[in-house]
């Protein structure tokens, strides 16, 4: 692969059904370019999580997956109130979703935790009122 | 043991089985959804009592082999339908989720 190649989606923050709509088309088309089963799993979950994360806390946004000859690049990108305490976020548990989202088997304050677990790299740039981006890299 | 030998089982019903050939190894119980993402492995069969339409995706995306409705959970056809076209099996039955990891700890 000599370009990367850049898979761009559009996060509906509407439609909870719906949401993972994007982390399935990434994996249909990582599985496609041939990629490992394990690195495909990673970069879906990591994905997936934060996918959630924007439909539940920010109304959606924006989603950049981009394929380079070792590494899977995600960027994710809202308008969402941003993240006060963001060590406070990492930690396994902490959650601020609403209720209805926890009846649903979400909000167990996972999310960012699994992001880090399954990638190599994470970066959260995010200013509060304004909004969040996260970006991680799976290499392989 | 793959799937569709599972699902012959008498305590098992198949409820979406597109690929019913992959094989089982392991077994994960959870129904907070990031736990499962988090902690399955893929290939797991995945026991829940969750049946919201997020489940697809999550089974999806985790790579586990197959979901296991147990206390005998039933889907709404939709969600049934979407696993279908995600290419996740979905099995159910009338055991809780600690009879069923019993069985399949004898079983695999």
């Amino acid at each position: 692969m000599a370009e990367p190649l850049v898979f761009h989606f559009v996060v509906d923050g509407d439609n909870f059904t719906s949401a993972g709509q994007a982390s399935v088309q990434v994996k249909k088309n990582l599985r496609q370019l041939g990629l490992e089963p394990e690195t495909i799993r990673r970069v879906s979950i990591a994905m997936y999580e934060g996918e959630i994360n924007m439909v539940i806390h920010a109304g959606g946004g924006e989603a950049d997956v981009i394929v380079s000859d070792n590494c899977v690049e995600i960027i994710l990108k809202d308008c969402g109130p941003g993240i006060a305490d963001i060590e406070q976020a990492m930690q396994e548990g902490f959650s601020t979703a609403p209720d209805n989202i926890r009846s649903l088997g979400f909000g167990a304050g996972m999310g960012l935790p699994n992001m880090k677990r399954y990638t190599d790299y994470m970066q959260i740039d995010s200013v509060v009122g304004k909004g969040t981006t996260i970006t991680m890299r799976v290499n392989y | 043991m793959t799937v569709n030998e599972l699902s012959s089982r008498e305590e098992f019903s198949a409820v979406s089985m597109p690929e019913g050939e992959r094989e089982i190894s392991g077994v994960y119980i959870g129904d907070l959804l990031s736990w499962v993402m988090g902690r399955a492995k893929a290939d797991n069969a995945w026991i829940t009592i969750m049946s919201n339409i997020n489940i697809a995706a999550v089974a999806s995306l985790a790579d586990t082999a197959c979901i296991i409705l147990a206390e005998g959970v039933t889907l709404e056809p939709e969600v049934a339908e979407t696993a279908g076209a995600k290419g996740v099996n979905i099995l159910s039955t009338e055991m809780p989720a600690y009879e069923t990891a019993v069985l399949l700890s004898k079983l695999l």
